[in-house]
């Protein structure tokens, strides 16, 4: 953001997850110090900067335009931040991790991001319309409005080659062709919000820190595709997106960019938001629909798709929060500049939710074609010391896992299609040597099974019997043929269910069946888990040379199973032991061994 | 005899709260989830009574309305306690120990996953992804969410809300 003056500006990230981290008592402490000790600076708000691995954030920029960020800063530490740096003009070097001309270690955590989507996300105020104005903000919707007929921005898209990021990547400049195109006096524009994959943050993270560039987007689609009412389907465990989207909303409405007789062009347009109850299979658009008419949310058979009959039976375009984000930018900056990103069929950025077994998990955006060890080694840092890389799981319940031998495969539709997994929305979820793939599979399938909707005989039953079975490899009473059987089941399941969530939701199953087939085999023949993680096949022991005695595990075991005399070595009763961990984690000797 | 008093009291202004909610909607299409929710969140469940009223006031068969509350994984049929302990089950949570906060959480309050305390206080609850999924593993407990956590400092969080 430009600075206003030549005071010193200190910018707290508050997203959800920076507030988690106490980023909300960190705000609060630099304005008490601001008060209390008359110090003349501007205290600002931004949303998610994306290194949640730091969380909380803050930015101190002097009054010179020098950037200083300081990681883990707790409300304890504001006060000399405030005395030294803010005062005192001298940073409190221990605590920064980025800082101009200086060699950081996080300084590399950006070098391979190009942040179109989270332009502003970190950046600006989000609950401020004019910083988002100043950022450029609604140039391009006033663009269009102005200067661009529907089929201009519609063959603007195509040549930027945009495709859908809420994971199956249909082309965007078709889509809104479709809708266009569609007879119809009334029609709908709807964002999908309703991220649902466990392990995914994005869309969370774009409309806490930059709700007014979907908003542009969602303007501008309406007016390609001639809608007069957009909807934002947003989960309802996003309390904070929904205030941000609200505020958005009303000041974007006031300033006359959506609402009646938009910059004056006829053309009007409201927005509404629908908070989602929580169903995973909302995802997918008809069920996304019938949701937002007050039904249970059931997809129905596409055709007719939603652009011919969606909301309310009209032409309807859905896109995701991502694609949405996307849109100003190009129209902005023009479709070459977004085409010069990316592979020959996927152009542009993909923002990913790093999380995990990671050093640096957070919110990235890369270049389409880097290789998936470039986002994980190099922007995330790899997995934490003293541990391998095993796979890392792409795409959610929906997707699968891509193990060791396929990172450096580029990041497109098709090459990860190729693996098994799909590009999905985004989630990256790494995994290293202590997690079971067999648990992984049994978790998504817990999940995808709890979600499925039911309407599908093959998804309803199918996924509680893979569920069963993954139930009982993990608890140490898988059969011979079992492997065979999920196959079997998975294969029936995708080529009979009708929605998205039936159709994939066995892969993460066989991906796990067909790069870690030998975990599985382990599981059922020798009735072992090399990941030293399901529970039923592992056995907790105190190593006699190691311990000496010091009574800490025995205080901390919840069902009292260790005893021992104080300096002598301790023992487990097995029949006692819930395998909860809390010994290995209490011991200072790694006398707790795991087999 | 007292106790069925004040229950039959309670009913009627759950009652109360449905009329209302509906009222503000009436006409509108699609107004069954906005209603269910805002009366939820007033009333803190869903009980069968008010279902019926919402499905009379907006003329929706209460089959209807029954079936959409019953869908949605939001909405409850059983008052819970107090505070809702909402334990991530994420991707993320789940590879960095959610399954051993949940344990530690249940045997703290004494109560299986899913089930209130006999005090009225606590209800431990297991979600899907609350979006945090750098900061995993990780609870919520109102609007206030807490991360990177052992089973230890769950046990201490909730001890903070007891007393």
């Amino acid at each position: 953001m430009a600075k206003t003056g030549a005071t010193v500006e200190v910018t707290v990230g508050l997203s959800s997850c920076g507030i988690a981290a106490g980023a909300a008592d960190v705000f609060s402490a630099f304005q008490r110090e601001f008060k209390e000790k008359g110090v003349d600076a501007r205290l600002r708000r931004t949303g998610c900067v994306g290194m949640c691995y730091r969380e909380p954030i803050v930015d101190v920029v002097t009054s010179g335009g020098a950037k200083y960020t300081y990681g883990e800063l707790t409300a304890d530490r504001v006060g000399r931040v405030v005395e030294e740096h803010v005062v005192g003009g001298k940073p409190v070097d221990e605590w920064l991790v980025r800082a101009e001309g200086r060699e950081l270690p996080d300084e590399t955590y950006y070098d391979q991001q190009v942040r179109l989507v989270l332009r502003n996300a970190g950046v600006i105020d989000p609950e401020s319309i004019d910083e988002y104005i100043d950022a450029g903000g609604y140039e391009a919707l006033t663009k269009v409005i102005k200067e661009m007929s529907p089929d201009d921005v519609i063959e603007e898209l195509k040549a930027s080659g945009l495709r859908g990021r809420g994971g199956a990547g249909f082309p965007t400049g078709i889509k809104w062709d479709l809708a266009k195109k569609a007879p119809g006096e009334m029609k709908y524009v709807i964002v999908n919000a309703d991220e649902g994959d466990p392990g995914a943050f994005m869309d969370r993270s774009i409309l806490e820190g930059d709700p007014h560039s979907v908003l542009e987007g969602l303007a501008i689609a309406a007016y390609t595709i001639g809608a007069q009412e957009g909807y934002f389907y947003v989960r309802a465990e996003y309390p904070l997106a929904i205030k941000r989207l609200r505020i958005a909303i009303e000041d974007a409405t006031e300033r006359g960019f959506v609402g009646e007789n938009i910059l004056g062009s006829g053309f009007s347009f409201k927005v509404h938001i629908k908070e989602g109850a929580g169903a995973f299979v909302c995802g997918e658009e008809t069920a996304l629909i019938a949701s937002i008419e007050g039904q249970r949310g059931m997809p129905r058979l596409r055709p007719p798709y939603p652009a011919v009959k969606g909301l309310w039976a009209k032409p309807t375009n859905n896109n995701n929060v991502e694609t949405y984000a996307n849109i100003p930018w190009i129209i902005s900056n023009g479709a070459a500049a977004y085409a010069a990103y990316g592979t020959e069929s996927s152009k542009g950025t993909k923002v990913f939710a790093l999380a995990g077994k990671i050093t640096r998990g957070g919110l990235v955006e890369v270049p389409m074609g880097l290789t998936i060890r470039q986002v994980i080694d190099e922007v995330g840092g790899g997995v934490p010391e003293g541990r391998s890389f095993k796979a890392v799981q792409l795409g959610g319940p929906s997707g699968g896992c891509v193990p060791v031998e396929f990172m450096d495969i580029p990041i497109d539709y098709e090459s990860i299609t190729k693996t098994g997994a799909i590009m999905g929305s985004g989630g990256m979820v790494v995994m290293d040597d202590s997690t079971c793939m067999v648990d992984i599979a049994r978790f998504f399938l817990h999940f995808t099974q709890d979600e499925s909707c039911g309407k599908c005989t093959f998804c309803r039953v199918g996924t509680k019997r893979m569920l069963e079975i993954l139930e009982r490899i993990t608890a140490g009473e898988g059969r011979e043929g079992d492997i065979e059987l999920l196959e079997e089941l998975g294969e029936k399941i995708i080529s009979s269910s009708l929605c998205g969530l039936g159709q994939s939701a066995p892969n993460p199953v066989l991906t796990t069946i067909k790069y870690f087939r030998d975990e599985y085999e382990a599981h059922i023949n020798e009735k072992r888990c090399p990941a030293l993680s399901c529970k039923a096949l592992i056995t907790y022991d105190i190593d006699p040379d190691k311990c000496i005695g010091c009574t800490v595990c025995a205080k901390k075991c919840p069902v009292g199973a260790i005893t021992g005399e104080r300096k002598e070595a301790h023992t487990i009763d097995q029949d006692l032991c819930t395998k909860c961990d809390a010994c290995r984690q209490a011991c200072k000797f790694d006398a707790v061994t795991v087999r | 005899m007292e106790n069925m008093v004040a229950q039959d009291e309670r009913m009627a202004e759950y009652l109360e709260v449905a009329d209302e909610v509906a009222a503000k909607y009436a006409g509108r299409r699609g107004s069954v989830i906005p209603v269910l929710q805002q009366v939820q969140e007033r009333v803190g469940y869903l009980p069968p009574e008010v279902m019926k009223r919402i499905g009379e006031r907006l003329g929706v068969p209460p089959a209807q309305i029954f079936g959409v509350a019953s869908f949605y994984a939001q909405f409850r049929m059983a008052p819970v306690g107090k505070y809702v302990v909402k334990v991530c089950h994420g991707t993320a949570c789940h590879v960095q120990g959610a399954g051993a906060i949940t344990d530690a959480l249940c045997d703290e309050l004494g109560v299986a996953d899913g089930a209130t305390t006999e005090d009225g206080k606590f209800t431990v609850e297991s979600v899907a992804c609350l979006g945090c999924c750098s900061l995993a593993p990780v609870i919520m407990i109102e609007d206030n969410t807490y991360g990177r956590l052992t089973p230890d400092e769950a046990r201490k969080i909730v001890r903070e809300y007891g007393d």
